[in-house]
């Protein structure tokens, strides 16, 4: 310590440093700009950069998608290039006049207050599950897994004993398809995910395992690989008359897929769950279902609501494979106008996938916002 | 009074119950497999499919359009077909992997730049291509990117004498000559002699202390040694250029549009996924560790290479794992543009050929899952060997 004072160490100053001058302003406008686009000569660089991209890039899209579109006509004459419009931008008359197609595919015209039934009725299901104010959301549950199936069976396929024409599926189409699967998948693999992820905690060998080979299995491969599985081999695991339907079989490898990795979802929201919960469930005598469904999972699922509505995106998005196994899902309807060669014009391609981009968009877009507003609802309810 | 208690006693787990259940479980699960078993075989039998693997050694008779082992519609086997899908799958995922990494490492720092233009931009990226789904994008660019380059009268010239119409894009193709050996050797001596250079200057720096930048000098050592050798050995290296026939590009590498097209879905829509992956990374690390390395005098530079990336790392590595995992079972949406990946080849021509759907589709999810398998046991024994050992 006494070194300090010694005259030898020369890294020791004896002189009071220069004073600096003060920091550049950090505050108000003229600092924001500053800090974020001025601070160095490499940032510089960047911001300029960045500046010319957006000039380079927005004003074109704009052009084409707002400014140069063409909205209305009735074949794709409209959207071609002419005197009047020797750059015509995207063709959204493309668009209006498939519209009914792209919602329902051929789905009768006369019929088609079902579908929009089904779509109401979903709406309101999804709603009271999903606002966490609503007023019992336990009855939302029953309604969303129990009731809603049946009802959407009863509508979209049909009941001749109360009247409604039966609409086979191979008529069903576009976003109609598209919401269909989603939805089955979710319904079906929330339970199915809850019950294998029990079972992979379970204390019983056999179950576990069994639980552990399917989950790593469906994980292990691609989605495609599972919707062939269940469309050329499925039809061969039953007896030839019980054959199914063919969304039928997409339904079911849709809800296998979805149910393993909703298993593994739920797992993480068990273990989020503190053993003193368990310990205490046990403590006051319950059963081991009644732990689970009255102590357990109800925390669980809390907890792991955004993950579970992150993997219901990931689902949503991969409902467009089932375009691969010929099923006309709203992906597959746009390819189908996109060809018609009534409309055969060079921007046809381009606005048929902005829209379907657009419609994608706006829903898993829309969830993730959810997702992330619970998220930091429970952060701040310090329930994590 | 006791028994009073034992009214209240919790429920144990029972042993003999547990045991009945598994038991009936396993009854259960082997009924449905006989009976799927059976009914196989009847709805075979009807059908007059042949089954077991005897197909894989018979002619194929269909053509591949890219094919990296030789091939022919004629002579080759269903077995033969089956490598060429995988080695194209395979193909797909690596350059898609070393692509998507790059991109996604970049988009994640850029997220995090203090500049507000540059992280919106990125953050921009990110929201638009997560939330669109990949086939779409897929279809995006073959179609209406790919598809709508000029044809082949209009080709267009690239620098270099790269041709790129829509039938694909054709490269120069390097042709090597005798003596290009040597200039291998010399490019595995330079590699060699900078990894020693960068260990003694190590060396030296840790008993001396005084640094020595040999960047410069192993930069000159890489490229001027196997530069010397090529001019001693008289160059023995020629390109075969593209040129335009009348019906056809020929001579280079042709690269084609179903290749680009899935490379780069794959590439763009992975790399929004790790630039998430990146982000949470480097956010993970404590900000007391940048300032304590600051504190002891590490320049920002030090502080990165030698405090932050270290630990964000050990957070990215598990994720981007899963990420490249994607990417392989991804790239079997091949088959929506006709690549001939593994599923296009195997589980889609040679299933339709065959009939046996039971033996090609095992085949096929066989493989995934040995890929996903391997690649998880590395990860694990990644994972215990960065490991932080806790005392």
């Amino acid at each position: 310590m006494s070194a300090i004072g010694d005259q030898s160490l020369p890294y020791v100053r004896r002189s009071p440093a220069e004073r600096l001058p003060p920091p550049a302003a950090r505050a108000g406008a003229v600092g924001w700009l500053r800090s974020n686009f001025l601070s160095s000569p490499a940032n510089m660089a960047l911001t300029l950069v960045c500046i010319l991209f957006i000039v380079w890039a927005v004003p074109p899209l704009l052009r084409f998608f707002l400014i140069d579109a063409v909205w209305s006509g009735a074949d794709g004459d409209a959207c071609l290039a002419s005197p009047a419009q020797p750059h015509p931008g995207a063709c959204w008359a493309f668009v209006r006049v498939w519209s009914a197609y792209f919602v329902y595919g051929f789905y009768p015209i006369g019929q088609r207050w079902r579908v929009d039934l089904f779509f109401l009725a979903l709406a309101f299901g999804i709603v009271w599950l999903l606002r966490l104010s609503a007023p019992r959301r336990d009855i939302g549950a029953l309604y969303f897994f129990v009731v809603l199936p049946v009802l959407s069976f009863v509508l979209l396929h049909g009941a001749p004993w109360i009247g409604l024409r039966v609409v086979p599926t191979a008529l069903w189409g576009g976003i109609l398809v598209t919401v269909v699967v989603a939805t089955i998948g979710m319904v079906a693999s929330l339970p199915l995910g809850i019950l294998l992820a029990l079972g992979r905690r379970s204390e019983m060998p056999v179950v576990r395992l069994s639980a552990v080979i399917f989950i790593e299995f469906v994980r292990g491969v691609p989605l495609i690989t599972v919707l062939f599985m269940a469309s050329v081999m499925l039809p061969l695991f039953v007896p030839e008359h019980l054959a199914p339907d063919k969304l039928v079989r997409a339904l079911i490898g849709v809800a296998l897929f979805a149910s393993a990795y909703m298993a593994e979802v739920v797992r993480g929201g068990l273990a989020a769950v503190p053993r003193g919960q368990y310990e205490a469930a046990r403590a006051l005598g319950l059963s081991y279902w009644r732990m689970t469904g009255l102590v357990i999972l109800p925390q669980a699922l809390r907890v792991t609501l955004p993950n579970i509505v992150n993997t219901f995106i990931g689902l949503f998005k991969d409902t467009t494979l089932v375009f691969i196994v010929g099923i006309f899902d709203f992906l597959r309807t746009i390819e189908a106008a996109r060809a018609d060669p009534k409309w055969a014009a060079p921007t046809i391609t381009v606005t048929g996938y902005a829209f379907a981009a657009l419609f994608y968009f706006v829903c898993c877009y829309g969830m993730s916002r959810y997702a992330q507003n619970v998220e930091a609802r429970l952060t701040r309810s310090g329930r994590r | 009074m006791v028994e009073k208690i034992q009214g209240f006693l919790p429920h144990r787990p029972h042993r003999i119950g547990g045991i009945v259940l598994q038991i009936a479980f396993i009854v259960v699960i082997a009924g449905l497999a006989c009976g799927v078993i059976l009914n196989v075989a009847q709805n075979l039998a009807r059908a007059h499919i042949a089954s077991g693997f005897g197909f894989w050694n018979n002619t194929a008779g269909f053509d591949i359009s890219q094919t990296l082992i030789s091939y022919s519609a004629s002579t080759s086997s269903f077995g033969r077909a089956f490598w060429v899908g995988l080695l194209n799958t395979l193909l797909v995922a690596a350059i898609g992997i070393v692509l998507t990494t790059v991109l996604g490492f970049v988009v994640g720092i850029a997220r995090l730049s203090r500049n507000w233009l540059v992280a919106r931009l990125a953050g921009g990226y990110v929201e638009l291509i997560r939330n669109v789904p990949l086939l779409l994008q897929l279809l995006f660019w073959y179609n209406a990117v790919l598809k709508s380059l000029p044809p082949l009268g209009g080709s267009l010239a690239l620098p270099g004498g790269g041709i790129l119409n829509n039938r694909g894009l054709f490269l120069p193709r390097p042709e090597f000559g005798p003596h290009f050996g040597a200039v291998l050797i010399a490019l595995v001596v330079a590699i060699g002699a900078a990894i020693l250079l960068r260990e003694w200057s190590r060396r030296r720096r840790e008993r001396t202390g005084t640094p020595m930048h040999i960047v410069w000098l192993a930069l000159v050592l890489v490229c001027g040694l196997p530069l010397a050798a090529l001019a001693l050995t008289g160059f023995p290296l020629s390109f075969s250029v593209p040129h335009m026939g009348r019906f056809n590009v020929s001579g280079g590498v042709e690269i084609l549009p179903e290749f680009a097209a899935l490379v780069l879905a794959l590439t763009v829509y992975t790399a929004a996924f790790i630039a998430e992956v990146v982000r949470a990374g480097v956010l993970a690390v404590h900000a007391g560790q940048t300032e304590a390395a600051q504190a002891l005098g590490l320049r920002s530079a030090a502080t990165l290479r030698l405090v932050v990336v270290p630990q964000a790392m050990r957070v990215i590595i598990p994720p981007l794992t899963s990420q490249y995992l994607n990417l392989i079972k991804n790239s079997s949406l091949a088959v929506a543009i006709g690549y001939p990946d593994l599923v296009q080849v195997f589980a889609g021509s040679v299933l339709n050929i065959t009939g046996q759907a039971v033996e090609v589709i095992a085949i096929t999810m066989a493989v995934y899952l040995a890929i996903s398998l391997f690649t998880s046991l590395l990860m694990n024994l990644y994972a215990r060997a960065i490991a932080i050992v806790e005392r």
